[in-house]
């Protein structure tokens, strides 16, 4: 393996473990802001002790995504250096503004939050949530608008003299389709997978029927988001689907392994065979519905990887344009799979536990608690598509991968980056995951008559 | 003045409020074991800095962001070029940034021990490699015609670049601990106090040689002067701190930085990055810059945004502005 494979394989690497977090930060800033909403609303301890319970699991969460994301921030500069040469001029800019508008606000009023228990006024610490969540959501804004530049670019022109890409409309980079479309699918599945976390850890309390006060409403309320937020990402996935068909049609025949252009074009569930066009042996196909996602129509037309291939080596020359198809054709399946799995279980636990009622099935316990991880499993296949879609670019039409790679970074140096990374994401996994489980099995905190003493411990902190 | 003047000057004041404000993060995280003699203790030190460091590690985020989109070409150059420090240091604020979160996180004392020492190794390494990495810059690198670093690793450990490793890492530590006088009561203070006192001379030589050097090195009048200023306001820290005024020994420790900071920008100005090969091969505030169109869509949303960032996180210091004690941690 050269540079170039290392310093894919770290980014893949790093940027999956990141967003491993990052949607259970986003969804559970928010549920979290609610609970202690309807705490301070109504004065019920049990959301009290629910939103301190779901709160400790966030931090625990929060933690990692923060400091992977350093890594994120430096590794376009240390891997990735004529990529950032040619695109600083753009790229930077949303980069910038995440770190200012987003990221002071996130971490600044967290630190509010976590400490300000007793020293900030109800409603005060109340706003400080709010705005953490807000940071989050601004955060994702942000650097989705960079993404969607690189899959998409718009606002630009490519300056002769120096070949570097420079912006001309900062109002088209951030109200590009792409973003516009990808922004409310990312947040839903962000959605989608806090409501899943809720919805598993409290299944897990309600089995035993432990502390049933704070899980039954908790489980509801992941079941109804995870439902929710799960018609939100369908509903918003369709519409990128169109968009990205339009901009990167590649990408969509490659979703689905589709050789020839065809009119109506069906999809498969799964297929058993090579996927390189050749030898199919068996696939389970629903028909249009391809063409329905491709253009909102069940007769539409949908191009063939071998029509695209030959009309790109037109336009940008001879070379090989299509993606890895086994990747895209099952990433893009698993994402789907694993999020309406989610939504699968959800409902039916919902209907098992209706009016008051904790069955005995061990099954049904076994897969709401195994809800957890389906939502990040999607994402993460919903990011290797994407990713792994678009290339043989970094920006598409524009910019290769080949020849994004740092210059002067040896493979060597590349190589002790990605192991070093990776053997650290390991370990703090391994201990990121031992506490959330010790404080998700911990259960809810009672909570003491609190004093007004302003010299007592502060609980919440270290 | 240009743009890429004022982005230049921006991004000198990222770095310096990311070294004023991290600074002290990095210096009570070095003195944890000295200063912290029995786990309450040592929590009581954590928690002085517990709602701010991570805002104060977004500076760093905001400068490097604010690098790539300023000046793309030195955000390139030197993040591949100083490639093995700057994993070095990532891997140290990872480790202090969950250890921050997790120690507390359990009740044995190993658990609490391993993460102690993670905040220790994390808070040495950056307050070390950040001085080495500025010596390098200002120093001046081996950079070829197409701006990238041929270098390698150890040519980046020369004398003047250690000895500015050594002087960010002992003004650190002196800052972090008149910190902890200035955030603590009782006998943790009057510790810390004395403490302070005591390392202020050797830093104060340490620091004086660096600066005296950059200037010798790099005559420049304005950057002489700077120097000097951070010298005073150095000395003025170890008088005031001597006699307990601990917030305006802080005050003084603070300057110290931004000064010393805005000397080694100064003497870059108008280089970012010096090649040592040739003079043609430098990068500049001009070739390194991004469009004027990017420039001043950036100083806009700076102009509107850092107001109020400034604001809130000032905020958040007066709201946690009483001093600890060791009685209100919980045993
Ligand atoms: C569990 C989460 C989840 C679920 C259930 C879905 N998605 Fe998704 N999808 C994502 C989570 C996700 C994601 C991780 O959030 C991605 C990666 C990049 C992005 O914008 O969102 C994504 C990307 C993504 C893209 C690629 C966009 C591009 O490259 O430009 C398309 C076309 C879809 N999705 C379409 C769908 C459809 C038609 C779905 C269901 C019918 C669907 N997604 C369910
Ligand atoms: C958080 C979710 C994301 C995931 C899981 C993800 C995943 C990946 C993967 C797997 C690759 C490697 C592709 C390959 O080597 O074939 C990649 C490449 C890349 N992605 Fe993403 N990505 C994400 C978001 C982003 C965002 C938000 C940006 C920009 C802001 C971005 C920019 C890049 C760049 C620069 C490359 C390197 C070039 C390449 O190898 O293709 N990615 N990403
Ligand atoms: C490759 C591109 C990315 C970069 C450069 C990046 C950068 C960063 C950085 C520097 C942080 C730490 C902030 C702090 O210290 O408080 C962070 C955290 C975060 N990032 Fe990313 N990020 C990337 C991808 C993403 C994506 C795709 C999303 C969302 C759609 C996202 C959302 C967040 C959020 C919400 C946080 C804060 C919460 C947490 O730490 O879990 N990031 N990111």
């Amino acid at each position: 393996m050269d540079a170039l494979d290392l310093a894919r394989w770290q980014f893949g690497i790093t940027t999956v473990y990141h967003y491993i977090f990052v949607p259970i930060t986003i969804g559970m800033s928010a549920l979290v802001a609610g609970l202690q909403t309807a705490w301070v609303r109504t004065g019920k301890e049990h959301y009290l002790r629910a939103t301190k319970f779901w709160g400790k699991l966030f931090l625990i969460n929060f933690a990692i995504g923060v400091v992977t994301g350093l890594v994120q921030e430096f590794q376009f500069g240390m891997n990735w250096s004529d990529y950032s040469r040619f695109v600083g001029d753009i790229f930077g800019a949303p980069l910038a503004i995440e770190g200012l508008l987003a990221f002071f606000l996130e971490s600044t009023f967290l630190g509010l939050w976590i400490f300000g228990w007793d020293r900030l006024p109800k409603k005060l610490h109340l706003a400080t949530i709010w705005l953490a969540s807000i940071g989050t959501l601004l955060s994702a804004y942000f650097i989705l608008a960079a993404n969607s530049w690189m899959q998409h670019p718009v606002g630009y022109e490519v300056n002769p003299g120096t070949g570097r890409a420079e912006l001309h409309s900062i109002g088209a980079l951030l109200t590009n389709s792409t973003t516009l479309v990808t922004f409310p699918h990312t947040i839903t599945a962000c959605f989608l997978t806090a409501g899943a976390v809720l919805l598993a850890v409290s299944a897990w309390h309600l089995r035993g029927k432990n502390q049933e006060d704070v899980f039954r409403p908790g489980l509801k309320l992941g079941a109804w988001v995870v439902l929710i937020a799960g018609i939100g990402v369908l509903i918003t996935g369709d519409l990128q689907a169109r968009v990205m068909t339009e901009q990167q049609p590649m990408k969509m025949a490659a979703a689905e392994a589709l050789y020839e252009t065809s009119q109506p074009a069906s999809f498969s569930i799964f297929t058993i065979g090579s996927l390189d066009g050749h030898e199919e042996v068996a696939s389970v196909r629903i028909p249009s519905l391809l063409s329905f996602m491709a253009t909102g129509s069940p007769n539409g037309e949908v191009e063939g990887i071998n029509n695209i291939q030959q009309e790109y080596a037109q336009k940008y020359g001879e070379g090989d344009y299509t993606p890895y198809v086994p990747v895209t054709y099952w990433s893009f399946r698993l994402m789907i799979g694993f999020g309406g799995l989610a939504m699968l279980i959800a409902l039916v636990t919902l209907w098992a536990v209706r009016g008051g009622r904790t069955p005995r099935s061990r099954i049904l316990w076994i897969s709401a608690i195994a809800t957890v991880v389906m939502p990040l499993l999607g994402n993460s296949f919903g990011w290797i598509f994407t990713e792994i879609g678009r290339q043989p670019w970094t920006v598409f039409g524009l910019f290769r991968t080949s020849d994004s790679v740092s210059p002067s970074v040896s493979t060597a140096e590349v190589a002790t980056s990605l192991i070093v990374l990776t053997l650290l994401y390991g370990v703090l996994a391994v201990i990121e995951v031992g506490l959330f489980l010790k404080y998700a099995r911990a259960g809810a905190p009672e909570i003491h008559q609190e004093s007004d003493d302003a010299d007592r411990p502060l609980a919440f902190a270290y | 003045m240009e743009l890429t003047t004022v982005w230049f000057g921006l991004i000198a004041v990222l770095w310096a409020g990311y070294f004023l404000l991290e600074g002290f993060d990095f210096g009570v995280g070095i003195l944890l074991p000295v200063l912290g003699r029995d786990d309450r203790e040592r929590r009581l030190l954590i928690n002085t800095i517990g709602p701010v460091w991570d805002g104060n590690e977004v500076w760093l985020i905001v400068a490097g962001g604010a690098t790539f989109a300023a000046f793309p070409e030195w955000y390139a150059t030197l993040f591949s070029g100083f490639y093995l420090p700057l994993l070095l240091i990532l891997v140290a604020l990872i480790i202090r940034g969950v250890a921050f979160e997790y120690r507390g996180k359990r009740g044995d004392l190993r658990w609490k021990r391993g993460w102690d020492a993670a905040i220790v190794a994390g808070s040495v390494v950056p307050a070390i490699l950040w001085g080495v990495a500025f010596g390098n810059i200002v120093r001046g690198v081996r950079l070829d015609a197409s701006h990238e670093y041929v270098g390698g690793f150890f040519e980046l450990l020369n004398p003047y670049a250690l000895l500015g490793g050594l002087t960010t890492l002992g003004l650190f530590v002196l800052h972090g601990a008149v910190f902890l006088a200035l955030k603590t009561d009782g006998p943790m203070r009057e510790r810390a106090g004395s403490l302070a006192a005591r390392l202020a001379v050797p830093v104060i030589v340490v620091a004086a040689g660096f600066l005296l050097w950059t200037v010798l090195a790099h005559p420049s009048l304005s950057g002489a002067i700077l120097a000097l200023a951070a010298a005073v306001a150095l000395v003025a820290g170890a008088l005031t701190i001597r006699v307990r005024r601990e917030g305006w020994a802080f005050v003084a420790t603070a300057l110290t930085i931004v000064l010393a900071v805005a000397a080694l920008f100064v003497t870059l100005f108008p280089d970012v990055m010096p090649s040592s090969i040739s003079t043609a091969n430098s990068l500049t505030t001009a070739n390194a810059a991004s469009t004027p169109y990017t420039l001043r869509v950036m100083t806009w949303v700076a102009v509107v945004f850092t107001p109020l960032v400034l604001a809130y996180q000032g905020w958040t210091y007066w709201v946690f502005r009483k001093r600890l004690t060791v009685e209100r941690i919980p045993v």
